[in-house]
């Protein structure tokens, strides 16, 4: 059972690995492998779309995997560009070429019904390290806090340790969630509920706090008035292929920028 | 004669190599995992409830209990119904429900386990948190969900055991003024045990390694469960969550936790196959 699935894995990776190759054979003169975080990665399937509309012949080859992944996936030369939705490690900058394509809100977001409209980063903190457990205790009405996190190794949870946690440990007992739907699906459904997301993401359906007197919007983050901001970049290993470069001038000309925005990203600069 | 001799000895490589991917396999998964479990030391491994990967504390303690309660949660729930079923299409229902129910069952198995996990977040969940309170995500609907999934693996290898006892007990029984029901607790369970012990443990086994389902609707909590509501995560949501991302000591430590539910899963293959092993070699004496 276990073993017979670890098999499967085992199978899974050799195909993708297969297929990658087979991808970077043709690949050589006008198609771009990007793999990587799973926050990134819708929007850069939105950028391949348009790429491959205006340059025809050219293919961009998307895939998730996660922030870590596909900065091993360029380490290994399976990957042309990773995506990467924290800031990189001072021994990965010394590694890697980092190409700044867009910024993401990481927006603080409850249930519909609950009242509290913002929060101070110290309060946030203490909410998801456990010690504030009920929700009278920030403004809001009697009730148990249930924090939701991503899970360990995210990009969005890496970002929001640093921005928010600081030293302090995400309480154990908080519920994992691995993705971003799955966090919205959950504080939709859950009074009690508190978690974090991309800004991008957040919809209509849940609430987001203000954090520190800012609401979580563009406009906010632009002016730097909102300072939950994690960037969103793209990775290479020393400089990028002819084709790799083309589609990132892509990416940040004014009509790739405005693309994101229009996809509920803040533009690069 | 020759031909013969060649024919097996084709076989003879086809079945060794479908073992020694097995066998590469488990071997690739203990060199990965077994040093970093004598790096931490074991007991601090299994036995702390610490694990926090990126400050370098693997404890899996609460995996482990988050298993053990979802498994013997729907090993209770697999039990109540897979018996009741294994039972009644045995014994009591007449012939043609038996052949419309026994594929419906068997229907079950076939259902990819997303599904199940996605029903159970959809209805069992918001159920669960309205009508009982806590978060919802829990051991109660993980155990609920594995329950219901494990439920045609026990249900057939039951039936298979009720099946086997010979007509002679029950004809006997009944020819002593036994009732139906007396027959069922007093001769049919009891001369059957051996085989639904071996068919409970099977289904603990496939509970035990199920992964995508649990991850659905267990909550994933690194804590210790206290209450049937509280969320647990499992040895395999564990690595299944944190696979993609893992590198260095942390992949060690999701290959460590592998190696954990590749003993625990032989052994309770193994006590299976003992189990039912020992009812066979009962009855060529009897």
């Amino acid at each position: 059972m276990a073993n017979t699935r670890f098999a499967f894995r085992a199978l899974g990776v050799t195909i993708a690995a297969v297929l990658i190759c087979a991808g970077c054979g043709k690949a050589s003169g006008r198609s771009v492998s990007l793999l990587g975080s799973t926050s990134i990665q819708p929007f850069a399937e939105v950028l391949a779309e348009q790429y491959t509309k205006k340059n025809p012949g050219h293919f961009v080859e998307v895939q998730g995997g996660g922030s870590t992944a596909g900065l091993q996936a360029v380490d290994n030369g399976l990957a042309d560009i990773g995506m990467c939705s924290r800031e990189l490690t001072a021994e990965e900058t010394r590694q890697f070429t980092r190409i700044l394509i867009a910024r993401d809100g990481l927006a603080i977001v409850v249930n519909a019904d609950n009242r509290v409209a913002k929060l101070s980063i110290e309060k946030i903190r203490a909410l998801f390290a456990g010690r504030l457990t009920n929700w009278r205790e920030v403004g809001g009405q009697d009730g148990p806090v249930r924090p939701i996190t991503r899970e360990e190794g995210s990009g969005t949870r890496e970002s929001f340790v640093r921005l928010v946690m600081g030293k302090e440990r995400i309480s154990r007992r908080a519920l994992t969630q691995e993705s971003n739907g799955a966090v919205k699906e959950l504080v939709k459904g859950d009074p009690a509920a508190i978690g974090y997301m991309s800004l991008g993401l957040v919809g209509k359906e849940i609430g987001a706090v203000a954090v520190e007197g800012a609401q979580p919007t563009t406009d906010n983050v632009l002016a730097g008035r909102y300072t939950l901001v994690r960037p969103l970049l793209f990775v290479s290993k020393g400089a990028a292929s002819p084709a790799a470069q083309s589609f990132v001038d892509f990416v940040l000309s004014p009509a790739g920028q405005r693309l994101l925005e229009k996809e509920g990203l803040v533009r690069a600069r | 004669m020759k031909r013969d001799r060649l024919i097996g000895a084709v076989l003879l490589v086809v079945a060794l190599s479908a073992i020694s991917g097995l066998a590469l396999i488990a071997a690739f998964i203990f060199r990965e995992g077994v040093p970093i479990i004598l790096r931490v030391g074991a007991g601090q491994f299994f036995l702390s409830t610490d694990w926090e990967p990126s400050l370098g504390h693997f404890g899996i303690l609460s995996m482990l209990g988050g298993s053990l309660a979802v498994t013997l949660g729907a090993a209770v729930i697999g039990i109540v119904f897979s018996l009741g079923l294994a039972i009644v299409l045995t014994q009591f229902a007449p012939p043609g429900l038996a052949a419309a129910l026994k594929p419906a069952i068997e229907l079950l198995a076939g259902i990819p386990s997303v599904v199940y996990g996605f029903v159970g977040v959809v209805t069992l969940v918001p159920l669960i948190r309205h009508a009982l309170g806590g978060p919802g995500l829990s051991v109660l609907a993980a155990s609920i969900v594995l329950g219901i999934m494990i439920l045609p693996t026990i249900t057939s290898i039951a039936i298979d055991a009720l099946q086997a006892v010979p007509r002679s007990y029950v004809e006997g029984s009944i020819a002593l003024g036994a009732t139906r029901w007396q027959t069922v607790t007093m001769v049919l369970l009891r001369a059957a045990r051996s085989g639904i012990v071996a068919a409970v443990i099977l289904g603990m086994g496939r509970a035990i390694g199920e992964t995508m389902a649990v991850i659905m609707v267990a909550g994933n909590a690194l804590a210790l469960p206290h209450s049937l509501l509280d969320p647990v995560r499992t040895l395999t949501s564990n690595i299944a969550l944190e696979m993609g991302y893992a590198s260095g000591d942390h992949r060690q430590a999701l290959f460590a936790t592998g190696v954990t539910l590749f003993v625990i899963i032989t052994l309770l293959n193994t006590a299976a196959l003992a189990v039912s092993r020992r009812r066979a070699g009962r009855r060529r004496v009897g």
